[in-house]
């Protein structure tokens, strides 16, 4: 009857989004009265769980897993839930566990509820707070079904420590050859880079940097923050940046700890996108342009001029504080 | 190649989103509806499969009467056929299960859906749908070639992008990166006339249960007024960052 998470690992090393994973699923046990059970897949610190309210995980050590493979992965976590007869499933939102919760919700006969933004405000009718409308508006959805599963978002309930002894068992589910009929040919991914999806600030720039020419500045605050990089639609609808940094609506959403827009105006498509970000910072010579009305702070003021500045005060304060 | 592209009808992304019945219901009032976004670029990459590879096009959509403006739209932007499963669209595991009674009746070999709507933002349909009819399903997709019965996908990852090769039949969870913005065709004067003759067949639904319920919404706390800091002062954001919001 425990609450099960799946608890995802890259190269050994959980993500921040799988301990915020397991944070939330302890909130939930708790409401519910019972523990925590995690699954891992070839992870190295099974033990580090327990410092997030993880009582059991169940390690599964397995080559065939070594690439991410959504049929598979769901395989896993469906017998795993079969076994602890869990009735609630806590995912993170990361793009892997995206893709495989839907597989999950069908061989579970779940409900599933994506985005979630808090706990559960009641375990009976189970109805779960969540994004919806793109961050412009929030979705109370209930879950009917025997089993739930509950995304939770990025940065939404964050790590909550809860000192636990985390029982490390080994967990044999058994593979079908179907579960591996999609084949990773290969991965592309930057290992120097920050990357939006974990990024805790975000640097974006927009239209107001007049070319592609001009993104030095805005790769020079990122590096000094250890940001990633972003940029607004017109910038990569122009091929001045590469899709993937687009962010907005029919781009990368953004839940930050820190957004800052630089020659962005703020359409409503943009602004949904970043919504979920906690603290955002604008930068536009246009004092009406409609990011003011949405950020936290905010500079009138030239880019050209402003953002090479900060970044110099900025390495000052990173020397001085570190 | 039989192509089946699932569409949904959403509010366009400059709505501004309210609601009425005491927060239970979306306020459609003035809200101008369109096709999803992320299904568009789905639909725009069939379009270049019929043309390149002769390739049949169908749209579909769950929905009562008034998404069928929609389905013309898309219609009148090039699909051959489309189909309206005659029911409200309460959640995606319903919806997914009626579309797998039209994937699997209309024989398809590529189901093309958005990897989210816009609106509910559930991200759950084409990875329901694939599993329900067995087929092989790739999410965040953004490029797609298919040879023979061989399809080779490329799928965002986070950070960075995934090569992927599956044998049809396959469902794509798509996104802009399918095609281009500047891809996107605006229907002309032709293809709207066209559309109307096209078949645009009513289905009754098998009846799928809902397992999802949503019980109200609400809307953001409004955001207090931003906190200006002179372009001369950058000393200011510094300290505001580091000590208030604790971000640097």
């Amino acid at each position: 009857m425990s609450v099960l998470v799946y608890t995802e690992s890259e190269n050994g090393k959980f993500k921040k989004a799988a301990y915020e994973a397991a944070s939330y699923a302890k909130g939930i046990a708790d409401q519910l009265g019972t523990s925590v059970t995690a699954v891992s897949v070839n992870a190295e610190d099974d033990a580090s769980l327990g410092k997030y309210g993880v009582r059991k995980v169940l390690k599964v050590s397995n080559d065939k897993l070594s690439k991410f493979n959504a049929d598979a992965y769901a395989d896993v976590l469906t017998q795993a839930a079969k076994n602890e007869d869990a009735k609630v499933v806590v995912l993170s939102q990361t793009a892997n566990d995206k893709y495989l919760a839907p597989v999950l919700a069908v061989n579970l006969e779940a409900g599933y509820a994506a985005n979630a933004v808090a706990l559960p405000e009641s375990t009976e009718p189970f109805t779960v707070k969540r994004n919806a409308f793109t961050n412009k508006a929030f979705n109370f959805s209930s879950i009917s079904s025997d089993v739930k599963i509950v995304g939770v978002s990025k940065n939404a309930y964050s790590l909550k420590e809860n000192e636990t002894d985390a029982m490390v068992e080994e967990f044999s589910p058994s593979l079908d050859e179907s579960d591996f009929s999609v084949n990773v040919e290969s991965v592309d991914k930057a290992t120097d880079k920050v990357t939006i999806a974990d990024a805790e600030i975000v640097v974006s720039g927009g239209r107001g940097l007049k070319g592609p020419e001009n993104w030095g500045m805005i790769e020079d605050l990122a590096d000094t923050l250890g940001a990633a990089t972003a940029c607004s639609k017109p910038v990569s609808d122009m091929g001045w940046r590469p899709h993937s940094e687009h962010v907005g609506q029919t781009g990368k959403p953004v839940a930050a700890n820190l957004y800052i827009a630089v020659g962005i105006s703020g359409a409503i498509q943009h602004l949904a996108g970043i919504n979920a970000s906690k603290y955002k910072v604008v930068i536009n010579n246009d004092p009406e342009a409609p990011f003011f009305k949405a950020a936290d702070y905010g500079i009138v003021g030239d880019a050209f001029e402003v953002v090479p500045q900060l970044t110099e005060k900025l390495k000052e304060f990173k020397a001085n504080n570190s | 190649m039989k192509i089946l592209v699932c569409i949904s009808h959403v509010p366009d992304t400059t709505s501004k989103i309210n609601f009425t019945e005491g927060d239970t219901k979306f306020d459609t009032n003035g809200v101008q509806f369109v096709i999803n976004p992320n299904d568009e670029f789905g639909l725009t990459r069939a379009m270049w499969f019929k043309e390149k590879q002769g390739a049949s096009v169908d749209v579909v959509n769950v929905g009562e009467a008034d998404t069928e403006p929609t389905l013309r739209k898309a219609l009148a932007i090039g699909a051959d056929n489309a189909i309206r499963v005659n029911t409200p669209a309460t959640d995606g595991f319903q919806v997914a299960k009626e579309l797998a009674k039209v994937a699997q009746d209309g024989g398809y070999d590529l189901i093309i859906a958005g990897r989210e709507s816009i609106d509910y933002n559930g991200g759950m349909v084409p990875g329901m749908l694939a599993k329900l009819i067995k087929a092989n399903f790739v999410n965040t997709c953004v490029s797609l070639e298919v040879e023979g019965d061989k399809a080779t996908a490329i799928r965002e990852i986070d950070g960075g992008k995934e090569t992927l090769t599956a044998n049809l039949p396959l469902v794509i969870g798509g996104q802009k990166g399918l095609v281009e913005e500047s891809d996107l065709k605006i229907p002309n004067m032709r293809g709207i006339m066209m559309a109307r003759k096209k078949p645009l067949n009513v289905v009754e639904p098998v009846g799928a249960d809902a397992k999802t319920k949503a019980e109200k919404f609400a809307k953001p706390a409004p955001k207090g007024d931003v906190k200006l800091v002179d372009k001369d002062n950058l000393d200011e954001l510094i300290d505001l960052l580091h000590n208030d919001a604790k971000a640097i």
